[in-house]
């Protein structure tokens, strides 16, 4: 699919909010615990691809987490710190990263919305995309814009 | 997803605010995994006990103050620090203050302070086999699900303690039976019969079944029944726990939901077969070892902590191989229930007088203990193998107990070559 700007389509939430910012697309599976800084939301681990890169305000797109449950505290302690992703969406639902999410949203009364979205969906978006996204109890929604 | 009445008072706030904040989180889980209703568990195992920063303090903390506390028997896993020998934590101060204050946070939460990660050792609190709880700990799931029959998913941090406060969880994955039946099947036809009679091989062998399980439940064929106790089973679901994220095996004939291969595969057929052979084996046995450096800076035994079974084949080897090398510091890693039985045996005077430094309450891998790191620390745990490297940045040689002790007392490793002549 070309020429998606503008595009909105619909996914299914895991954690509820609202966010925008670039998108950031894996290329390959990441555990945030041992491989996220949470101070600074860098990837730190030294196998990924994208080592060095920020995913701090990010709409993050990733299959899947992976790895320990540990990854749950990551993610808050990112959210704490102000050095979270902005989004995550996801192909698959994963537990860890939505316990995460939800976590630091009821400590420190943010949002970052969890989605899951299709794959032809998913594979529209490249990184650096301008991405929003809006889960509230009715819908979950994401746009893509130029 | 259906609630009952009692559910929607808990969200509803009848026992406070914390255990409205438990049950939002174990009804969020719920959703996220499509669950279409919570089932009731008889016991927890709560891992939040260990320091991973500001976040896992503020949320205990959250829950503790609003008077919330378990509803279910709940023991704890491994702290960040050794309560019983303080001295040993080597870390800044103000991280040991906060991580003090977690481990308190979860005792005033009404959890046990057994501080283990080895749970199923304490009697008291072994679930029956089809028993639902909530266990967090990759190795202490594994073990509940594939050896006791148990039945847990793989909680971790928040949910293990949300499940303990509002005595529910999720109905979904491996509390379901559909999702228990093994998919991969590991022939071990192929090995020699002489390494499947010795302990080393569990770990090597628990190890490359994880790396070959491509998150699918894995089944064992012709494991020797008399020869899997409890610690070598310990000791293979720690490994696969560690290198594939297994959470529950089968081993035909020895595990209890696997009597025989076709009720392991629940009267289904396999996804697909692995023919274990001596080569992998010998692969999954070098990927354990990161150094051919020989001199030794420590030897770490007792992870998953230390069984009374385990003390009682060390403690002869040390008392018979004299006293360690005054260089190498050697640390067994166990539970304060298992050092009291220790104790209670006049063994922690043997260990005291060939060196041996006994750690309880935490880990050495969790947290910095180890006074050397400036040579190869040697292991007979997979586990200790697979994550010290990165955690606690040492380099790693994996070997057999004897190995360990031998190796201990000389000062550099040593190998039992008879013992891997068959690969």
């Amino acid at each position: 699919v070309t020429g998606v700007s503008g595009r909105t389509f619909r996914g299914h939430a895991l954690v509820l909010g609202i966010a925008e910012g670039e998108a950031t697309v894996l290329d390959e599976p990441l555990s945030f615990w041992g491989g996220v800084d949470s101070s600074t939301g860098v990837i730190v681990d030294r196998r990924h691809p994208q080592v060095g890169s920020s995913l701090r305000g990010r709409v993050l797109l990733m299959p899947s987490g992976r790895g320990s449950s540990s990854s749950s505290s990551v993610l808050a302690e990112a959210m704490r710190a102000g050095a979270a992703p902005a989004a995550i969406l996801l192909l698959r639902p994963d537990p860890i990263v939505a316990i995460g999410a939800m976590v630091g949203s009821e400590l420190y009364g943010m949002s970052l919305p969890v989605l899951v979205v299709g794959e032809e969906e998913y594979r529209c978006i490249r990184t650096g995309c301008s991405v929003s996204v809006r889960a509230d109890g009715r819908r979950a929604e994401v746009r893509l814009e130029d | 997803m259906k609630l009952t009445e009692r559910d929607e008072r808990l969200l509803a706030g009848e026992r406070g605010e914390g255990a409205a904040l438990a049950m939002r989180i174990v009804v969020g889980v719920g959703r996220a995994t499509g669950a279409e209703e919570l089932l009731d568990v008889a016991a927890a195992h709560v891992d939040g006990c260990l320091y991973h920063g500001q976040a896992s303090l503020d949320f205990a903390d959250r829950l503790a103050r609003s008077g919330a506390t378990v509803s279910v028997p709940t023991t704890l896993n491994v702290g960040s620090l050794d309560l019983l020998h303080p001295g040993l934590y080597r870390g800044d101060p103000e991280t040991a203050r906060k991580a003090r204050r977690l481990m308190d946070a979860y005792v005033e939460m009404g959890c046990e302070p057994t501080w283990t990660c080895a749970p199923y050792q304490l009697t008291a609190n072994r679930p029956s086999a089809g028993e639902h709880v909530a266990w967090a700990e990759s190795n202490a799931i594994v073990f509940a699900n594939s050896v006791l029959g148990a039945r847990t998913e793989r909680y971790g941090d928040f949910i293990d303690v949300s499940a303990a406060i509002a005595g529910r969880v999720p109905a979904s994955g491996l509390h379901l039976d559909g999702n228990r039946r093994a998919r991969v099947l590991f022939d071990l036809s192929g090995l020699p019969a002489r390494l499947l009679e010795h302990d080393v091989l569990y770990p090597v062998l628990g190890y490359l079944v994880g790396r070959h399980s491509g998150g699918d439940v894995p089944a064992l064929v012709g494991l020797p029944a008399g020869s899997a106790s409890e610690d070598r089973l310990k000791a293979l679901g720690a490994a696969a726990a560690s290198s594939g994220s297994v959470a529950l095996f089968h081993a035909v004939g020895i595990t209890p939901e696997a009597p025989s291969l076709d009720e392991a595969l629940a009267g289904g057929e396999p996804a697909r077969s692995v023919e274990v052979t001596p080569e992998m084996v010998r692969q999954a046995r070098d990927a354990l070892t990161t150094t051919e450096s020989k001199r030794l800076a420590a030897v770490s035994l007792g992870t998953p902590h230390f069984s009374l079974g385990e003390f009682a084949e060390l403690v002869p080897l040390l008392e018979e191989g004299g006293r360690i090398h005054p260089e190498v510091d050697l640390y067994v890693s166990t539970s304060r229930g298992v050092l009291a039985d220790v104790e209670e045996r006049g063994w922690l005077d043997a260990l005291e007088r060939a060196g041996a430094q006994v750690v309880v309450d935490t880990c050495t891998y969790v947290t910095p203990i180890l006074r050397r790191k400036d040579g190869p620390v040697m292991t007979n745990s997979a586990k200790w193998a697979h994550y010290a490297p990165a955690n606690v940045g040492v380099e790693v040689v994996f070997g057999s107990l004897e190995e360990c002790v031998l190796s201990a007392i000389s000062g550099e490793v040593r190998r039992d070559g008879r013992l891997w002549q068959d690969l």
